[in-house]
């Protein structure tokens, strides 16, 4: 094994890159768990907004329209989920079930005659000096916008839910309905803007992949992504700072990975291939264990509102 | 005194019942003005009227003269009016200074509001730490937590409904006190409650609802508490009586028993040590979260405990499962009517069936005998008064009392050795209150032994041959009912921190 083919400076900044889709879908439905809403189809409106984000790229030949377009495709898609769980007061986990299976189809089938086309990607910020700077250029200030916008998004998620009224009120909402509504909140408006929120940043984080990251269209490309987003809302126990290691965590063994598979590791390549998984789901339970008895879930988590009286 | 609120011919229809009909009364500016009622009076509907919670279908109000017709709780808010809910409206994950600004309109930032907090909550004797977080608080503290919002809103028109039912008598003083302060201030207080007792001290006009209707006022200072109920009941009440019997052998006697909380909000039970005599009904006294669902569930067998802390009648039944608790005689009737006690889905013969089967010899070789099951619903349903159209009916329609009269019927008439039940009453109205505890005394009287575990203390002295106070998952040693007073229980259940200020000692919830 030689493993002074795998650089510190190209593994760190491509694990930002492989973090950043799931970093974006993880902190969308942090905020849709924490209105006390559980949207399982993360991995529906990924792919939805892969889906749409690339085409609109392709059409106009703007990535940040794509980026764009993905945002709403997956915010419509999620206000399907929404409509049917807050007005019909559908099951949320069976419907999120169906939305991923839903948007895996859909997906499919508006995708078909794009599949093989390569699309523009964004290209990497250029600093000047700052980039050039040895490691902590490319580290630091050598990535491509959507790499920081999805940081910031982590720091406004962050902002919001701790420093604001409505983020109080979405807290709030999530923590008890009932008392929530009996102080005059609308508690299914607010959980369908978290809903609308959730699914724009799934959609976002899928156009990263459509679009950046591979960067061109193939069936079911986002692999499971939305579920190890889902898995890392849990076991950052809803707080937006884990939400961030979890999904660096994630990206970052991703990437170990796959240099040491290139290195020609020792080890059986499916082992490899898991250990993201396990590490991360791993380290975010001790982590989640240390904090407490598990007790950070939103009291009313996927409990069904209905207004009375 | 001139009216600050007046109510004209207000009336709300849901399907199949009329809350309010044609409900009309005044309550008066600095006045404290009581509405008495039975569950399903009607009262709640009202309040959440006055509060915007629900739309009226038709009448009128005016608040100071003026048309007064809430869209919703802001608008209610904006005008004056707070409210005091009686299944608390907090959000336990939330700090104090969070949960009191959800509660108003236009809320100064944290660390303003922590301040005013602090300044409201001690000029009107309510200590409060606005940065603990609500889920470690006492039920006390809780609902300071909702009287500190309301008064930093500088209320008009404050309503509480049914504040008093989770208090300690201490607490309940420290309320009345700045009710008190509050209406010499200027405002009126609407107080629901069904604590006659409660009333003839702090209020001073009355009106009282029976199904819906005003039946009609009364001065709270003039009349007796008697009078009043039979009032709110339409009918005289007998009050349960228990038949003369001597204390036989002890049935169930508790060793040193401690058991780990179940959940982050519960209670650790310590060193937990009683004897229940045949024949005896044990009162156990507390503020809710002092460990009472975690003793009843001890009880039960729901969560078994060391081997030897438990036996019923000579035998060790500390690791037994509630089956075979049940099959020895040691029936339980937990508190959560909905859900823990019944399941709110299945028919009232189902639920019979569930705890019935075994003593009740509904199982053959393994398959239940349903005409049993229906027979033995049929038998509850005739015994103790169940108003239903019949066994075939599912949990979740029955009303409240009816349905705590069902489960507790079912537990009576399986004949037990040792019965516990828990909050036997709770949210019962006073005919059925007696009807249940005239059961307990029954069945002591025949022999059995009795556990109440109970909030309410006024049923306690009245069923309890001896009364032990459960305090922060400790238990005091039981002492005989008659010698007791309502200041000694008081301070039995730990209500006197409340006078040294409640931060540092914090007994009642550890």
């Amino acid at each position: 094994m030689d493993l002074s083919s795998i650089s510190p400076t190209l593994l760190i900044a491509s694990l930002m890159v492989a973090a950043t889709p799931i970093l974006l879908a993880a902190i969308g439905e942090m905020v849709v768990e924490k209105s006390g809403v559980l949207n399982l189809g993360v991995e529906g409106m990924m792919i939805m907004g892969a889906v749409t984000g690339f085409i609109a790229a392709i059409e106009t030949g703007s990535p940040w329209a794509g980026f764009l377009a993905a945002a709403a495709g997956g915010a419509v898609v999620a206000l399907l989920f929404g409509f049917l769980t807050q007005v019909l007061l559908s099951n949320q986990v069976a419907t999120g079930l169906a939305l991923t299976l839903f948007g895996l189809g859909v997906s499919s089938l508006i995708g078909q005659g794009y599949v093989g086309i390569k699309a523009n990607g964004l290209r990497r910020i250029d600093l000047g000096w700052l980039t050039d700077l040895p490691f902590v250029g490319r580290v630091i200030f050598g990535h491509d916008p959507m790499v920081y916008l999805s940081l910031l998004l982590v720091a406004l998620v962050w902002g919001f839910l701790k420093y604001t009224r409505a983020g109080l009120i979405l807290r709030a909402v999530g923590e008890s309905h009932d008392a929530a509504h009996a102080l005059g909140y609308h508690v299914r408006r607010v959980r369908l803007m978290a809903i609308a929120f959730g699914g724009a940043c799934a959609g976002l984080g899928g156009a990263y992949l459509s679009l950046v990251r591979v960067p061109q269209w193939t069936d079911g490309m986002t692999a499971g992504a939305g579920w190890i987003a889902l898995a890392i809302v849990v076991f950052a126990s809803w707080r937006a700072g884990r939400v961030l290691v979890g999904a660096y965590l994630f990206g970052g063994i991703t990437v170990l990975q796959l240099n040491l598979q290139t290195a020609g590791a020792k080890v059986s390549v499916e082992l490899l291939s898991a250990a993201p998984y396990l590490v991360t789901i791993l380290v975010l339970v001790l982590i989640s264990f240390r904090a407490g008895r598990g007790g950070d879930a939103p009291a009313d988590l996927a409990r069904p509102f209905h207004a009375s009286g | 005194m001139t009216a600050l609120l007046e109510l004209r011919g207000l009336t709300k229809a849901y399907p199949g019942v009329v809350a309010n009909d044609g409900v009309s009364f005044t309550v008066e500016k600095g006045g404290v003005h009581a509405l008495l009622g039975e569950n399903g009076a009607g009262k709640s509907t009202l309040v959440k009227t006055i509060y915007g919670l629900v739309r009226p279908d038709a009448g009128t109000m005016r608040l100071d003269g003026q048309p007064y017709a809430p869209a919703e709780p802001r608008a209610a808010r904006a005008a004056g009016v707070a409210m005091v809910f009686q299944h608390f409206s907090l959000f336990d994950a939330l700090s104090v200074a969070e949960n009191v600004a959800l509660g108003m309109e236009n809320p100064p930032g944290l660390r303003d509001l922590s301040r005013r907090i602090r300044e409201v909550s001690d000029a009107y004797g309510l200590p409060l730490d606005p940065l603990r977080r609500v889920g470690d608080l006492s039920a006390g503290e809780r609902q300071r937590v909702e009287i500190v919002r309301c008064l930093l809103q500088d209320p008009r028109l404050l309503i509480m409904d049914e504040p008093t039912s989770v208090l300690t008598p201490q607490e309940v003083e420290i309320l009345f006190a700045t009710l008190r302060q509050l209406s010499q201030e200027g405002a009126s207080i609407l107080y629901i409650s069904h604590k006659l007792e409660e009333i003839r001290t702090l209020c001073d006009a009355a009106t009282v609802l029976r199904g819906g209707k005003v039946v009609g006022d009364a001065d709270p200072r003039q009349a007796t508490a008697s009078e009043l109920a039979e009032q709110m009941v339409g009918a005289k009440l007998t009050a349960p009586r228990a038949r003369a019997h001597e204390p036989g052998a002890a049935m169930l006697t508790m060793k040193a028993l401690s058991m780990p909380p179940a959940s982050q909000f519960g209670t650790p039970l310590h060193d937990l040590s009683f004897e229940l005599r045949a024949g005896e009904v044990l009162g156990i006294g507390g503020v809710a979260g002092n460990g009472q669902d975690e003793l009843l569930a001890a009880l039960s067998g729901e969560r078994p405990s060391a081997a030897g802390t438990l036996w019923l009648e000579g035998r060790d039944i500390s690791r037994l499962r509630p089956t075979p608790r049940r099959a020895a005689g040691l029936l339980t009737a937990p508190e959560e009517r909905l859900g823990h006690a019944a399941a709110p889905d299945m028919s009232l013969t189902e639920n019979a069936a569930m705890t019935g089967a075994a003593r009740r010899g509904m199982l053959r070789h393994g398959f239940l005998d349903w005409g049993r099951a229906r027979a033995f619903a049929t038998d509850i349903i005739g015994a103790f008064d169940v108003r239903t159209p019949g066994p075939h009916v599912a949990a979740r329609a029955l009303s409240g009392g009816n349905l705590q009269k069902f489960v507790i019927g079912r537990e009576v008439l399986q004949d037990p050795r040792v019965l516990v039940v828990n909050q036997p009453t709770w949210g019962v109205d006073a005919a059925a209150a007696n009807a249940i505890r005239q059961a307990l005394l029954d069945l002591a009287a025949d022999g059995a032994g009795v556990i109440v575990i109970s909030q309410d203390l006024d049923e306690l002295l009245e069923v309890s041959d001896r009364f032990a106070a459960l305090n922060a998952g400790r238990l005091g040693a039981p002492v005989p009912a008659a010698t007791l007073t309502m200041e000694r229980i008081g301070l039995m259940l730990g209500g006197a921190h409340d006078l040294k200020g409640s931060r540092g000692e914090d007994v009642a919830h550890v």
